[in-house]
C-alpha cells in the first residue's frame, strides 16, 4: 500500500517563522447573542433567585436538569417545574492544568459533572468544584467520585441569571 | 443484507503531518487521485462523490466541502457532505455504501480531508464551540474536559489504573512505526513514557491523546458488477450501523458508550454475525484517546464491560494476537486529521483483508474486519464491517 501514500510537504514552525513559505493570517470575528429559550430562560431566572429547578415528564417520570420543554425520550411536552436542591453528588471530575490554548494554569481547574438532588438519578450538570486544594496532588487527595457537594452562590446583588451565578460547588460537610 | 452488494475496490491517502504545505484541496486531490490510480480507474468512471470533513471552524472556510470539491473530483457530479464530527470518516464510507446499495449509483469516490493546522493559536479553539452556549461555555471549558470526565468515570467504575490504559497508547504508537503515513509512530515507546508525560487534564496526560493533524484519505466503492471487473480482490461491505445518543451528555452514563453498541448491533445483524468475538478477525476502533479504544471495544461487544484492558495486557490485541486491535497504529500513532482518520481505519481494514498491509500485515489471512468511529458531543457511533 506504500505506493498509494502521498508523502506531503511537512512544515516545521521555523519554516513559517523564517518566511521560507508564504502564509496569510487574518482573524475572523463573529459576535453572537444567544437567546436562552423557554426552558433554560426560566432556569436562568431561578438561578438569579438562588434556586435550581428541573422539569418533569409524567410519561417516563424523569425529572430533568438542564430542564427542557419536551422530553427527548417520550417525544412529548414535559409537564411541570420541579424545585431541586442546590446539593448533589460528583458523578465524575477532572483536574485541568492547561487552558484551551495549551498554556499552563497556575491553579488547576476542577470541572465536574454533578448529579443534582431532586432530579432523577444520573441527571447532572457540568460545573466546577472549589475549596478542594490548589495543586494536582492536593485536589486528587480531596476529591472523589461519589463525593457530596453544595453550590456556592454569588451574593444576590451580583447574580445576573447565568450559570456562573453559582461560583462553584464545594464539598458538603456531613 | 439490504440493497445491492457493494465493495471497496481502491484506497489512497496522504501522509498525516502536524502542518502540511498543501491546502485542503491539494490534500484531497492527492488522496483521491491515489485511490483512483490504485484500482486503475479514472474520474469519468465515477458516478457520485461523498466528501467528509469535520468542523468548518478548523479551516475558517464556511461550506468547506464546496471549497474542497475541485480537489475531490466533485466537479459536475452529484456530491454530498456527511458530517457527524469525529464519526465522519466511517460515516462517509456508510454513505458511499447506501448511494450504491440503493441502486442510485454504480461507483462512488469517498474523500475525507482535514487540515486542522490553519486554526490558531491551537485547533482546540474550534472545539470550544461544541459546548452549550448558555449553560457550559460561560464556565470556560476546553475539549479535554469532556474526555477527562469520561475517562475518570470509566476508570473509576471498573477500578482501572492509568497503567492499564497506557498500554493502548504504547501498542498503537508502536504499530504506527510500520505505517508509511504515520505522524507519531515510535517503536521504542514505553508505558513509563506515557505515565510520565505532562498532565493536561487529569487523568488525561500528553501521550494519552492523539495529535492534531493535516491529511486526507480516499476510497473507491463500486456495485458488484463493476467491482468484479475492476479487481480480483474486492472487499465487500457486509454490515453498517450508526446511532446517536442524547445531546444532554451530563445526563448519560459516561462509563459506557451505548451509542456504539446500538450501531454495532445494527451492523452485526446486517452482516449475520451472532458471535462477534469469533467472527470479527481484526478491529479498528476509534482511538483519539487511549481509553477510548477500550471503551469502544466494550461498546462493540468485543470485550466484557470493564475488561477490554485485558485484551491489551494479554497480547490478544497485538498484531499477532487472536484479535488484532488497531494494527494501523490508529489516531494515537498514525495521527488524527478528524474525518480522514476515520476513513484511514476503513482503508486499513481494506488493505489488511487484501493482504497488502506490508509490515503491518496481520498473519492468518483475516477474512473479516470492523472499523468504528465516534464523535459529535461524545454521542455518535458509526460502524462498518468489511469482508472478503
Amino acid at each position: 500500500m506504500e505506493r498509494w501514500v502521498y508523502p506531503v510537504t511537512s512544515l516545521r514552525p521555523e519554516d513559517v517563522e523564517q518566511k521560507r513559505v508564504c502564509t496569510t493570517r487574518t482573524p475572523l470575528r463573529g459576535e453572537y447573542a444567544w437567546d436562552a429559550g423557554v426552558a433554560v430562560g426560566r432556569f436562568l431566572t431561578e438561578l438569579k433567585a438562588g434556586r435550581l429547578i428541573g422539569r418533569r415528564c409524567r410519561a417516563c417520570g424523569r425529572v430533568m436538569i438542564p430542564p427542557r420543554m419536551f422530553c427527548e425520550q417520550c417525544f412529548r411536552p414535559t409537564d411541570e417545574w420541579v424545585p431541586l436542591a442546590d446539593t448533589g453528588t460528583v458523578i465524575t471530575f477532572s483536574v485541568c492544568t492547561i487552558s484551551w490554548d495549551m498554556r499552563r494554569l497556575e491553579v488547576p481547574e476542577v470541572p465536574a459533572v454533578i448529579a443534582i438532588d431532586g432530579a432523577s438519578p444520573g441527571m447532572g450538570i457540568m460545573h466546577k468544584l472549589g475549596e478542594v486544594g490548589r495543586t494536582l496532588e492536593e485536589i486528587l487527595d480531596r476529591v472523589r467520585i461519589g463525593m457530596r457537594v453544595q453550590a456556592v452562590w454569588k451574593p444576590a446583588g451580583e447574580r445576573e441569571g447565568a450559570i456562573t451565578d453559582i461560583r462553584y460547588f464545594r464539598p458538603l460537610e456531613d | 443484507m439490504a440493497g445491492r452488494r457493494v465493495a471497496i475496490v481502491g484506497a489512497g491517502m496522504t501522509k498525516f503531518v502536524r502542518r502540511a504545505l498543501e491546502t485542503g484541496q491539494e490534500l484531497a486531490w492527492e488522496a483521491a487521485s491515489k485511490a483512483l490510480e490504485s484500482c486503475e480507474m479514472t474520474l469519468d468512471q465515477i458516478d457520485a462523490v461523498v466528501l467528509g470533513s469535520a468542523p468548518d471552524a478548523f479551516d475558517g472556510v464556511h461550506m468547506k466541502v464546496e471549497y474542497l470539491s475541485p480537489g475531490a473530483g466533485a466537479w459536475g457530479k452529484p456530491t454530498i457532505r456527511g458530517y457527524v464530527g469525529g464519526g465522519t470518516g466511517v460515516f462517509a464510507a456508510i454513505q458511499g455504501w447506501y448511494h450504491i446499495a440503493s441502486g442510485m449509483f454504480d461507483t462512488v469516490l469517498v474523500v475525507c480531508e482535514e487540515k486542522m493546522s490553519s486554526c490558531h493559536p491551537h485547533p482546540q479553539a474550534a472545539f470550544n464551540y461544541i459546548f452549550d452556549h448558555t449553560l457550559e461555555r460561560p464556565l470556560g471549558p476546553n475539549l479535554l474536559w469532556i474526555f477527562a470526565l469520561e475517562m475518570n468515570a470509566y476508570m473509576t467504575k471498573y477500578g482501572l489504573t492509568k497503567r492499564d490504559i497506557a498500554m493502548v497508547a504504547v501498542k498503537n504508537k508502536r504499530n504506527a512505526a510500520d505505517h508509511p503515513a504515520a505522524q507519531l509512530g515510535d517503536p521504542h515507546i514505553t508505558i513509563e513514557d506515557v505515565l510520565n508525560s505532562e498532565v493536561l487534564a487529569w487523568p488525561v496526560q500528553r501521550l494519552d491523546v492523539s495529535p492534531t493533524s493535516d491529511g486526507a484519505v480516499a476510497i473507491v466503492m463500486a456495485a458488484e458488477h463493476i467491482a468484479r471487473r475492476v479487481t480480483n480482490k474486492p472487499v465487500w461491505v457486509e454490515g453498517v450501523g450508526w446511532s446517536l445518543d442524547t445531546q444532554y451528555w451530563t445526563n448519560r452514563d459516561l462509563s459506557y458508550p451505548t451509542y456504539v453498541e446500538e450501531a454495532a448491533r445494527k451492523a452485526y445483524a446486517m452482516a449475520g454475525i451472532r458471535e462477534p468475538r469469533k467472527e470479527i478477525h481484526i478491529v479498528e476502533p476509534y482511538d483519539p484517546f487511549d481509553y477510548k479504544e477500550l471503551h469502544h471495544l466494550e461498546g462493540l461487544l468485543l470485550a466484557d464491560r470493564g475488561k477490554a484492558a485485558e485484551l491489551i495486557a494479554l497480547g490478544i490485541a497485538n498484531r499477532d494476537g487472536d484479535m488484532p486491535v488497531t494494527p494501523s497504529g490508529g489516531l494515537l500513532g498514525v495521527g488524527n486529521p478528524i474525518a480522514a482518520a476515520g476513513l484511514m481505519k476503513v482503508a486499513e481494514i481494506f488493505w489488511q483483508l487484501r493482504g497488502e498491509a506490508g509490515k503491518r500485515q496481520v498473519p492468518g489471512q483475516p477474512r473479516r474486519g470492523l472499523a468504528q468511529a465516534w464523535g459529535d458531543l461524545m454521542q455518535v457511533g458509526t460502524v462498518i464491517i468489511l469482508g472478503i
